[in-house]
């Protein structure tokens, strides 16, 4: 368990600190330090047992189905990263407190600060290959945030923009290598894994698996070609860089490059792309170090280097070399991330971190110039500090290595990458600390508050204590990673700091000597590195991105142009295409169903809906005539449903037709009556003819495809229904059971559903009456002549009398419909339509006077009644929706029915008027709303304009 | 019957797709209708036809159409009259939001997308009413 929360700590952290902000800057930091130092405490805790050579396993079932475990393990290796993730974030979150302006949001940076040490954490600790690519793409997103931090800044953007793109997208190539990992050893879990060895490295998929791990680890850890980002992640704040680019994330790909050493290492592919990688990025980054004006820029190439200088000695593939990483790996931890914190007190406080306006701040921040200094020498590798111990242990593995058969090139290359490294650690100590004192900083410099140079002080104690005693300070932590990483190689090596006099210390003299010399002739030098091509890689990699981008947009548009017409051509031309090719791969027999023969008028019906669909065609510019035909042949499917044993479905047809003819009718007064002229035949005969070959053809394939069915006999489960309408749910009309009560929650869904694209509808007209629109409407005037006679007597005479009635006949076909043809659906489309002819007869104003009904409420009431018939079931312990009835006598009335059904059906009852209404009413308000005229006091009235209009024509 | 039924969810779909296809909102609003009417008369007549047997339980009646199908198509229908409703709507919104009722984006596709209607009409004087309510051709 503790395993989990030394994890899970960072995690809840990082809630806190945006709220703790309120009560101040140091309770926020205080916050923020309590959780990873009670990480650091109980991984501490465990640390004995590690030391004694236990692994420590915690595992929780995720996912189970995927193989997703929540499995952590601590062993050397993971302990050392999590010990020097949480230490140093704890240095870091002291340090931060003193760096960060007054108007820099501290809560949120420390928010994320937690956010990225507990992805970090979950990485060196995961188990499960699949949890640890989840925190591996954790790291890259908190640090995106990270460097992004000074929002304001674009170099922030765009450096965090650009470290995103290059670590996700390495991030994904790894996610592809482990997949293959995993399936190769046939666990997800590392500790099975990494016994696997032989069969990962005799599979053909070991390369494939290896490149693309590579890309995650070379891209996180800032390796050549992909080192640019790391340099334009330098943008971020200091306390930021000191934590991601000394200590952390950069060696993220670090560790799992250790983390699978014991299983990939070993093999030529390995060496030659790991070996190789290292040593170019330790090389070039060096050099370019050395000619960076920027302080922070040079630790940030120096940075680049050291991490090659590790990759390249894990690339050597013996375990000594393997020792030599682990150890520079925690050298480099502690005097770089001194360095980081050392370049920005000298940012803080002299105002600037051009090298070329400082100098000679010697005296005036003599703390600050000694840390340094000191911190500077182990990075140049001069003794007796650490940084000297591990480059010595470098330069003779070094010595040891052959490339391609060639004896000396690594140890020559190695040596002049540590000319450079010599060169530009002197130029960061003489050129900002010694010179002339100038009396031109932008800040008066001074030694910072202690808060600020305490933490990077307690680094150079350790980088100091372990060039002194490095077999004490540092000796069992590295035998016990060495051994993690090596998988139990015995090796025999000692640290310390005088080996008598070796081919490395030769070297380490050469570089030493080299690198003043260049640091003395400067100048010379510099000039000679700007006469030679400098290729930008932010530029190369812009062009790039915008490369990319253009080419997605051409694809995209190329293939969405925006035309629906297109899109809908191209996919009812693959459905038919789809249909038609699922034909021919079937048997093609007629069917031998017994048909019914076809009555006179069922065969006038069917000339009438051909010839509707034919005038609908021909007539489609002619809209309203269009609506019209469109109903007849609404009117015919309806009787075709009376006729073939279908009377609730003519019921709710013939209703539905009646409310989608108003409604239609409704939205075109607004609407071009008449389509243009260019949209007719005669003006594109060919896309006419495009679409009406696709029309015919797909036609032709739904006939087909009905006649084969219609001939043909099939199962069906409805015995099912026949049998227990009547005892299971006591209505004999089977139909309406199954909707209220066999299959109650697919009609609960649909209510659910009508009732919401009801409130859609609200919300499209509602908001149009507003803004542009809205002054549209305002100005709209009618593009065809008005009817003076705006609300006829007749028609409202009619409508009057008519409701009751209706109103009548929606409870009856309400009441029987458990029974008889009917139910919730048709009464409520009856009662809607009565409901909508008033507002027809009087306008919308009158009506919507009249009328205290709240839509709104209707249909949420609806959705609640049913629901409720629903969850009333669950509290007598039945299924959602079970349905009971009963039969009960009354005097006068008789014997009758109630099924709770009934309740169900009252709620569709009420959510389908509520919806109808909602939509009808709110188009014709519409209507109302661009009138300029009156409502009408009186039912039935004459347009008031009429008298003038005469006058006027 | 069978050869009735099929041909004319054959005729439907037709002129359905064909209207579907157009450019207006308004006629692709109809060609919806028109599919409507074919899914759902197929999805019907997937319980196969039958005359004279409606499925509501009698002591007389000899047989059952299937009413699974039935059920179905009846929530299809009012599910299909409120898409109809939202897609009408939409297509009012758009035209007063754009100013025309074209279905595709403005364009190199189709340039009159790009028209305002709106804008053309400006402040044209509204036609005076008439008596007798025929409006239309007065």
């Amino acid at each position: 368990m503790s395993l989990a929360l030394i994890v899970l700590l960072p995690f809840i952290g990082a809630l806190l600190p945006v709220l703790m902000i309120r009560a101040g800057r140091s309770a926020c930091a205080t916050t923020a330090f309590v959780f990873p130092l009670l990480a650091l405490v109980l991984l501490l805790a465990q640390a004995p047992a590690v030391f004694r050579g236990e692994v420590l396993v915690a595992a929780w079932d995720w996912v189970p189905a995927l193989g997703l475990q929540a499995s952590f393990f601590l062993d050397g290796l993971g302990m050392f990263f999590a010990g020097l993730i949480l230490g140093i974030g704890l240095l870091v979150i002291v340090y931060a407190r003193f760096y960060l302006a007054k108007d820099d949001p501290m809560g949120v940076f420390y928010s994320y600060l937690l956010l990225f040490q507990g992805a970090m954490v979950g990485v060196v600790l995961s188990d499960n290959i699949l949890l640890l690519l989840v925190f591996w793409e954790l790291t890259s997103l908190s640090s995106f945030l990270l460097i992004g931090y000074w929002k304001h800044l674009p170099e922030g953007r765009q450096g965090a923009r650009m470290a995103l793109t290059v670590t996700g997208a390495g991030g994904l190539a790894m996610i592809a290598g482990m997949l293959i990992l995993g399936d190769i050893a046939g666990s997800w879990n590392l500790t099975d894994i990494l016994r696997e060895k032989d069969a990962i490295q005799a599979s053909p998929l070991y390369v494939p698996a290896l490149v693309l791990i590579l890309a995650g680890c070379f891209t996180k850890s800032a390796q050549f070609p992909f080192h640019f980002w790391l340099p334009h992640a330098m943008a971020a704040p200091t306390p930021v860089s000191a934590y991601l680019h000394s200590a952390t994330m950069v060696k993220a790909g670090l560790f799992l490059m250790a983390r699978m050493w014991p299983v990939l290492a070993g093999t030529s592919e390995w060496f030659y792309l790991v070996a190789t990688t290292g040593l170019v990025t330790m090389l070039v980054a060096a050099g370019i170090a050395l000619f960076k004006d920027d302080l922070k820029g040079l630790l940030a190439y120096s940075t680049v280097s050291h991490l090659g200088l590790v990759t390249m000695l894990l690339g050597f593939g013996t375990p000594l070399a393997a020792v030599a990483a682990v150890f520079h790996i925690l050298n480099h931890a502690t005097f770089k991330a001194a360095l980081f914190m050392n370049a920005g007190i000298v940012d803080h406080e002299a105002g600037t971190r051009d090298i070329r306006r400082l100098g000679g701040l010697l005296q005036l921040m003599p703390i600050t110039a000694t840390m340094a200094m000191v911190a500077g020498a182990s990075m140049a590798g001069l003794p007796p500090l650490n940084g000297f111990i591990s480059k010595e242990m470098m330069l003779h593995e070094a010595v040891d290595t052959s490339w391609l058969g060639n004896g000396w090139i690594v140890a020559a290359l190695a040596t002049l990458a540590a000319c450079f490294s010599v060169a530009y650690s002197f130029r960061y100590i003489v050129h900002v600390f010694f010179g002339a004192r100038r009396d031109d900083y932008p800040h008066a410099p001074h030694d910072p508050p202690a808060g600020m140079w305490l933490p990077p002080a307690l680094l150079v104690v350790l980088v100091v204590a372990i060039g002194l005693f490095p077999d004490a300070v540092a000796g069992p932590l590295v035998a016990v990673v060495a051994r993690a990483v090596t998988g139990g190689a015995v090796m025999d090596y000692h640290l310390a700091l005088w080996h008598g006099f070796t081919p490395a210390l030769g070297l380490s003299a050469i570089a030493v000597a080299v690198g003043l010399g260049a640091l003395v002739a400067y100048r010379r030098v510099r000039a000679l590195w700007h006469a030679g091509p400098h290729p930008e890689a932010k530029a190369m990699f812009d062009a790039f991105i915008e490369g990319a981008a253009a080419l997605a947009r051409g694809i995209t548009h190329g293939l969405h142009n925006g035309s629906l017409q297109r899109y809908l051509a191209f996919a009812l031309g693959a459905f038919t295409l789809a249909g038609f090719a699922a034909f021919l791969a079937a048997p093609h027999e007629a069917g031998t169903r017994a048909l019914l023969p076809a009555h006179p008028a069922a065969i006038a019906a069917w000339l009438l809906l051909v010839g509707g669909c034919a005038l609908t065609v021909m007539l489609f510019r002619r809209r309203v005539l269009s609506v019209l035909v469109v109903g007849t042949v609404g009117l015919i499917v309806c009787v075709a449903f009376i006729y073939l044993s279908a009377p609730d479905l003519a019921l709710t047809q013939i209703s539905v037709e009646v409310a989608t003819v108003i409604l239609i009718l409704l939205a075109l007064y607004f609407l071009p009556k008449e389509g243009p002229q260019s949209s007719s035949v005669r003006a594109d005969p060919l896309r006419h003819l495009r679409d009406g070959v696709l029309a015919i053809v797909a036609g032709i394939g739904m006939a087909g495809a009905s006649w084969a069915m219609l001939t043909r006999d099939g199962t069906s489960l409805s015995r099912y229904y026949l049998e227990n309408s009547v005892s299971g749910g006591g209505g004999t009309n089977v139909v309406n059971v199954i909707l209220v009560d066999f299959r109650g929650f697919d009609t609960f869904g649909e209510i659910t559903v009508l009732g919401i694209a009801a409130l859609a509808i609200y919300a499209l007209l509602d908001g149009a009456l507003f803004g542009r629109t809205g002054r549209r409407l305002g100005a709209w005037s009618p593009d065809r002549p008005q009817s003076a006679d705006r609300h006829p007597m007749i028609m409202v005479v009619a409508t009057r009398v008519m409701l009751p009635l209706a109103m009548l006949v929606g409870a009856y076909i309400f009441l029987r419909g458990h029974n008889q043809p009917g139910g919730g659906f048709i009464a409520a489309l009856v009662v809607s339509i009565a409901l909508i002819m008033q507002y027809m007869a009087s306008g919308f104003g009158w009506a919507a006077q009249r009328v205290r009904v709240n839509y709104h409420a209707m249909i949420g009431l609806g959705v609640l009644v049913a629901a409720a018939t629903g969850i009333g079931a669950m509290v007598l312990d039945q299924p959602f929706l079970t349905s009971t009835f009963g039969h009960f006598h009354l005097p006068l009335v008789g014997e009758f029915e109630l099924a709770s059904a009934m309740a169900f059906d009252t709620g569709v009852f009420l959510t389908v008027v509520g919806a109808v209404m909602l939509a009808l009413a709110n188009l014709s308000r519409m209507g109302r709303w661009t009138s300029p005229y009156t409502i009408n006091t009186g039912a039935m009235d004459v347009d008031p304009r009429a008298t003038s209009g005469k006058e006027q024509g | 019957m069978e050869f009735l039924v099929a041909s004319a969810i054959g005729v439907m779909t037709a002129a359905g797709i064909y209207m579907v296809l157009r450019a207006r909102t308004f006629p692709v609003v109809i060609g919806l209708s028109l599919l409507t009417y074919a899914t759902n008369l197929f999805l019907f007549a997937t319980g196969r036809l039958a005359i004279n047997q409606p499925p509501v339980i009698a002591a007389d009646a000899a047989a059952y159409v299937d009413p699974l199908p039935q059920a179905l198509v009846l929530t299809a229908i009012v599910i299909s009259f409120g898409m109809t409703a939202v897609v009408v709507v939409m297509a009012l919104r758009a035209y007063l939001e754009t100013g025309n009722d074209h279905v595709d984006l403005p364009g190199d596709a189709s340039p009159e997308a790009a028209e305002d209607d709106w804008k053309l009409r400006a402040r044209k004087p509204a036609p005076a009413p008439t008596r007798g309510g025929r409006g239309e051709r007065a």
